[in-house]
């Protein structure tokens, strides 16, 4: 079965029903906005840093964790998993074709927030001069979509674990919204394991000595590579699972 | 008893039941039949008051069903067997049913009996098959131990056995003199049951007698015969005057408009001999389809062309 | 071909299949019959490599599911008719079945006109009625045009039209040659439709053969006679050592005769000159011999009697 056919058939899935289209559609408008609030409430005289302006990515990329973890858990809520296996019995590549797609299609929603959150915001404060000049600017625009792109995957693999959209939807929203800061709290050894934990690694690469870690041991680039890392094992494991687990 | 007279509803423009006059009488079960959309499930809201009609009534034993006291005791009903809180007990359920028509509580546990129920009433009802279910629904039915009784679709998930049972049960009550009104879409089966029938299309009545007759007047009965001399047979017939096909795939007779009494005599006095001489009823399906064939919402248009077979070939 | 082996499914300590072993061979329809509970769904699920059998294998013209090319040319299964997203449309849903399996665009629209949602493909399928749902499962079985076929319940909640036309079809993909398995708790319907039954019960083969064999070893057919010599032909079958009972049937007087042909008695009832109002032949149903067959594999009874008994009480 050849890729572009399963990756077509998964986006007859994806763009058929409405709700990935108001979580994509508000993932791009709520950076947006963000930027927009943060450049208005800021005093017009002093510039503000492309890093300030890109802050709001959090919330477009929980819309895509929501968007990613439904587009697996209703599968099963409704049954088409089945379906979906009996036509692809081989699992994996249909799985694989579903990642594929939403974390593409993640990838290009982070793009289009990052760029119209910078666009936006120097229209509206042509004092501070935002540019792609620095890499650390290029980083925290630019940036967005990789990390969407693997925010999805881990979202897929959640899905594919839990199975049902109650669950693993408050366990994607929990854990970096609520988990992986709150682990500095630990004493002694929090801060260090924290900046091991996976959406603070991303945050890192995007915001680099402005993210919340002290200390870094890893580059900006390296934090990315690791965030990556930890999404594809997560997917791999949820890969194996899935094939063996009754559908 | 049920009476509707004149029974109407639309719901904007459409018609869903159309000035219908039917009765349904005690003794014996009665069918109600009629394709998707005719207004069966419509027709029986209105007779237990859940529907008002735009105009018409339906009455049972007379009265119309508000003006019942204690209406579990005068009529039953199984409409919808998913009609249940699912975190309640099988055995909750029917209680707080049975208190509102001051039952007592023993009654509870007769009808949980009755159905098979009994080891499993403690249960969530959200846990039940629709087998299950639908048992619960029936012994909800029998709560008030009431003269009428009326089911929709009851045999819907249950098994073989089940069906069985239930077959068995409706005969039953029926005996008991009961009235026991039932929609199905099950042909084969209503006809093993149901002995008067209500059919409706569109809303309107279009017949209501026995099962037998409804039969007989849809198509007429053939008289099936073999035998080795059948030349000898054909021409005795054709000389009686019976109109006589051959069944291509058997080489048996079919004689239509005469009895078997008749393609008997003719043969013993022919000195013919049989090895078959029976009567080819038409089935209740054949009749229903003959009869109901304008009044199917939706057709299916045609079987599959066999041109089709090409994409995985 | 659909070749079982040796396939068991236990799920914790409950054995959902046990040791079952049948084909289904093709040019016929095959009745798959059982109890509530009996392993039929799970056995379905394990055919289409659904799920993982604890042991035994399942074999599609000789080669597991998994390892089939474009499985949906090869098998087209109706499971569950709900198992659709609600708010697709009932084109949508076919159109990504098929993109999967690198089938046209044109197929869906041909299977949406063999099964007569045309008219409604762009509404979402969360608004269909069970009989629409369940000619959506079909057209989805039928979207590769595969040779086997296989159907959980087909007629559940269709009209008698829509009953009517699914045997027609089954018969019909039957007669091009494909392999058609059902399974249904509708034995009349069933005994219309089958030409061969897989029973199992409690997860085991009960017996597997051709459905007139199954209704006839399990209760055996019946001659009725009906004549206005009853004495003289009960006289002349009596000669002859063949058992005769009375009955009344429709309020007549009739003869019962087992174990012969209704030919023997019509040959007799000649030689000696008597007059036949009725020689018909009495076969059981397959309602009968199902129930007398599996009758300890049955989940749980409902009270037979339970009317006389309890209804009695309150009046």
């Amino acid at each position: 079965m050849s890729a572009v056919n399963l990756i077509s058939a998964e986006s007859i899935k994806l763009f058929s029903t409405r709700s990935p289209w108001w979580c994509n559609l508000l993932a791009m408008v709520l950076p947006v906005g963000f930027a927009t609030a943060a450049v208005l409430s800021w005093p017009t005289d002093v510039p503000i840093s492309v890093t300030e302006v890109q802050m709001g990515y959090q919330f477009g990329m929980m819309l895509v964790l929501v968007m990613a973890a439904l587009a697996v858990t209703t599968e099963y809520r409704f049954g088409t998993m089945r379906t979906t296996f009996q036509a692809v019995p081989g699992r994996s590549s249909a799985l694989l074709a579903k990642t594929a797609l939403v974390a593409g299609v993640a990838g290009l929603v982070g793009l289009v927030a990052a760029l119209g959150s910078l666009g936006v915001a120097s229209v509206l404060h042509p004092v501070s001069d935002l540019g792609l000049g620095t890499a650390d600017e290029l980083r925290a625009v630019l940036g967005v979509a990789p990390v969407f792109v693997f925010s999805a995957v881990i979202a897929v693999a959640v899905g594919l674990l839990v199975r049902q959209s109650a669950g693993a939807l408050a366990l994607l929203l929990v854990w970096p919204m609520l988990v992986e800061p709150l682990v500095s709290v630990i004493p002694t050894v929090g801060e260090h394991i924290q900046q091991w934990m996976p959406f603070v690694a991303a945050d890192h690469f995007l915001r680099g000595e402005r993210s919340m870690i002290a200390d870094p041991v890893l580059s900006p680039a390296m934090a990315l590579a690791y965030f990556a890392a930890v999404s594809v094992g997560l997917l791999a494991v949820a890969l194996v699972v899935a094939r063996r687990r009754d559908a | 008893m049920i009476e509707a007279r004149g029974l109407t509803r639309r719901y904007g423009n459409k018609v869903a039941v159309d000035d219908l006059s039917f009765s349904v009488r005690p003794g014996r079960v009665t069918g109600f039949l009629g394709p998707n959309g005719a207004g069966k499930s419509t027709t029986m809201r209105m007779i237990l008051g859940l529907d008002r009609p735009t105009s018409g009534t339906v009455r049972v034993n007379g009265q119309a069903y508000h003006e019942l006291d204690q209406p579990l005791r005068r009529i039953g009903a199984l409409l919808d067997a998913k009609w249940v809180h699912p975190n309640r007990s099988a055995r909750a359920h029917l209680r707080w049913l049975a208190r509102t028509n001051r039952l007592p509580d023993r009654r509870v546990d007769e009808v949980l009996e009755a159905v098979g129920l009994a080891a499993v009433a403690n249960r969530p009802a959200g846990g039940f098959s629709l087998g299950m279910s639908q048992r619960l629904g029936i012994a909800t039915a029998l709560l008030g131990d009431p003269e009428i009784l009326m089911f929709d679709e009851p045999v819907n998930g249950l098994d073989p056995e089940g069906i069985r049972w239930i077959r068995g049960f409706m005969r039953d009550l029926a005996a008991q003199g009961r009235t026991v009104f039932v929609s199905s879409h099950l042909l084969s089966e209503m006809a093993q049951t149901a002995e008067d029938l209500v059919v409706i299309g569109r809303g309107k009545l279009i017949s209501q007698c026995t099962t037998a007759e409804f039969i007989d007047n849809a198509s007429e009965s053939l008289v099936r015969v073999r035998t080795p001399q059948a030349e000898e047979l054909r021409a005795a017939l054709a000389r009686a005057d019976a109109e006589v096909r051959v069944e291509v795939e058997t080489g048996a007779l079919l004689v239509s408009g005469v009895t078997t009494q008749l393609v008997g005599e003719v043969a013993a006095a022919g000195g013919v001999v049989l090895h078959e001489l029976a009567v080819e009823r038409a089935s209740l399906e054949q009749a229903f389809m003959r009869l109901t064939d304008d009044a199917v919402e939706y057709q299916t248009t045609a079987l599959p062309a066999p041109e089709l077979v090409t994409a995985g070939r | 071909m659909i070749e079982v082996e040796h396939l068991t499914k236990r799920y914790g300590r409950t054995v959902a299949v046990d040791d079952l072993s049948f084909s289904v061979r093709p040019g016929r329809v095959t009745g798959f019959l059982g109890p509530n509970g009996a392993g039929k769904s799970t056995t379905m699920r394990m055919i289409l490599g659904l799920d993982r059998p604890t042991s035994g294998t399942v074999r599609i013209d000789g080669k597991p599911y998994r390892e089939l090319d474009r499985p949906l040319t090869r098998v087209g299964a109706l499971l569950d008719a709900k198992w659709v997203h609600p708010n697709r449309s009932a084109r949508a849903h076919l159109r990504w079945m098929a993109r999967t399996n690198r089938l046209p665009n044109r197929r869906v629209d041909e299977v949406l006109e063999t099964v007569g949602l045309s008219g409604v493909a762009d509404r979402r399928a969360g608004g269909f009625s069970l009989g629409m749902s369940q000619r959506l499962g079909i057209a989805a079985a039928l979207l590769g045009d595969p040779e086997i076929l296989m159907f959980d319940e087909p007629v559940n909640g269709l009209d008698p039209e829509g009953i009517l036309w699914i045997r027609q079809i089954m018969q019909r993909l039957a007669s091009e040659g494909r392999t058609v398995l059902v399974s249904s708790h509708l034995l009349s319907e069933m005994a219309q439709t089958a030409e061969e039954l897989v029973v199992i019960g409690r997860g085991k083969l009960i017996r597997q053969c051709g459905t007139a064999q199954f209704v006839d070893e399990a209760s055996g057919a019946t001659i009725r006679v009906r004549t206005p010599q009853v004495e003289r032909l009960r006289g002349a079958l009596h000669q002859e050592g063949i058992e005769v009972r009375d009955e009344v049937v429709d309020e007549l007087p009739t003869l019962v005769v087992a174990g012969t042909s209704s030919e023997r008695v019509g040959e007799i009832a000649a030689a000696q000159g008597v007059v036949l109002h009725e020689l018909s032949v009495q076969r059981g149903s397959l309602e009968q011999a199902f129930l007398q067959l599996t009758n300890e594999a049955v989940e749980y009874h409902a009270h037979d009697g339970a009317t006389t008994g309890n209804e009695g009480t309150d009046r």
